[in-house]
């Protein structure tokens, strides 16, 4: 990860990264749109937010879904001997359905989301994952989740 | 040969296009173009079912996604709560609107290992700065809160939904 201290953002990225969490243009041409309104050209939005990927800065320009509209995932956590870690943390990521994993500073160390089609489809990766591992896993599915996702608005300081 | 307009293609039409641009959408000039020749549909199509999809919440935003570590939010602590089963409900909403908390969640216990039943994500740039947030939600859960730990992450060993540009 690049560190932001060495790499600062300019009034043109704070701008990218505060006004467009959400209400990306929905229309042929999203970033020519980003750009009349921020008063720069297409080209120089698609720079700065490859430019911001690149950096980490920005994950990705995407959506962000609400869980469980679209097939089931859950959050899952295990208890793994620390000579274990980086066996185990290899045998989870090599499930495509793993999108997230975790080292984490407690007993249950290692954290990560399933994500797939059906809630079946879930349960069959955590029981082949605690199958291959010899190791008990937990699911700890969303029941409810409280507030809205709005984006998230940095202090710059 | 069926006609790809029988019941269900709408729902199977957004679980790809769901996977399709998970990872982001492509940094191109006609990005819903693109995806659309991916998928091979048409632009119109993809842009009315994102409309769709927000208008009814299986989407809850497209734009550009942050990364909280590399704005300087180093110490993002997953705080965690033992709540009373009768009181979470009410009180859930109250922790999920601080400013500092982005995901609010409930799930189940699994105890004598995992006593807690509400998550909350706190970003900071310091630890000290997370445990006084804590505090902070610790306070509007009184005395409903038998309990509460938080787990800093040590490692990210996998992100995907990180696709850099080429």
């Amino acid at each position: 990860m690049v560190d932001i201290q060495e790499v600062p953002l300019d009034a043109l990225d704070r701008r990218l990264i505060e006004e467009y969490q959400r209400d990306l243009p929905l229309c042929p041409e999203p970033y020519a749109a980003m750009g009349e309104a921020l008063g720069v050209s297409e080209e120089v939005v698609l720079d700065r937010l490859g430019r911001l990927q690149e950096r980490g800065v920005l994950s990705r320009v995407g959506a962000v879904i609400a869980p469980h509209r679209t097939g089931w995932s859950t959050l899952a956590a295990m208890a793994v001997p620390q000579e274990r870690l980086d066996e185990v943390a290899e045998l989870v990521n090599a499930c495509p359905e793993v999108n997230h994993n975790y080292a984490r500073e407690h007993r249950l160390n290692l954290w990560f989301v399933v994500t797939a089609a059906s809630r079946e489809r879930v349960a069959d990766v955590l029981a082949g994952i605690a199958g291959r591992s010899g190791l008990e896993v937990l699911d700890l599915p969303l029941e409810r989740a409280y507030g809205i996702d709005l984006g998230f608005k940095p202090s710059w300081s | 040969m069926r006609s790809g307009r029988e019941p269900g293609d709408a729902a199977t039409l957004e679980r790809r296009l769901v996977q399709a641009i998970g990872t982001g959408l492509p940094l191109v000039p006609d990005p819903y173009a693109e995806v659309a020749a991916a998928l091979g549909t048409d632009e119109a199509t993809v842009i009315a079912t994102l409309e769709a999809m927000l208008a009814r919440g299986a989407i809850r935003r497209i734009g550009a996604v942050p990364n909280h570590y590399a704005l300087g939010y180093r110490a993002n602590g997953m705080a965690v709560f033992d709540v009373d089963d009768a009181m979470v409900a009410e009180l859930g909403p109250l922790i999920g609107a601080f400013d500092f908390v982005s995901h609010c969640y409930r799930r189940p216990r699994h105890p004598p290992l995992w006593p807690y039943n509400l998550f909350a994500m706190v970003h900071a740039k310091t630890r000290p700065a997370v445990e006084t947030r804590v505090r902070q939600i610790r306070s509007r859960l009184g005395s409903a809160c038998r309990g509460d730990t938080i787990l800093y992450s040590r490692r990210i060993l996998k992100k995907t939904g990180l696709r850099l540009a080429r």
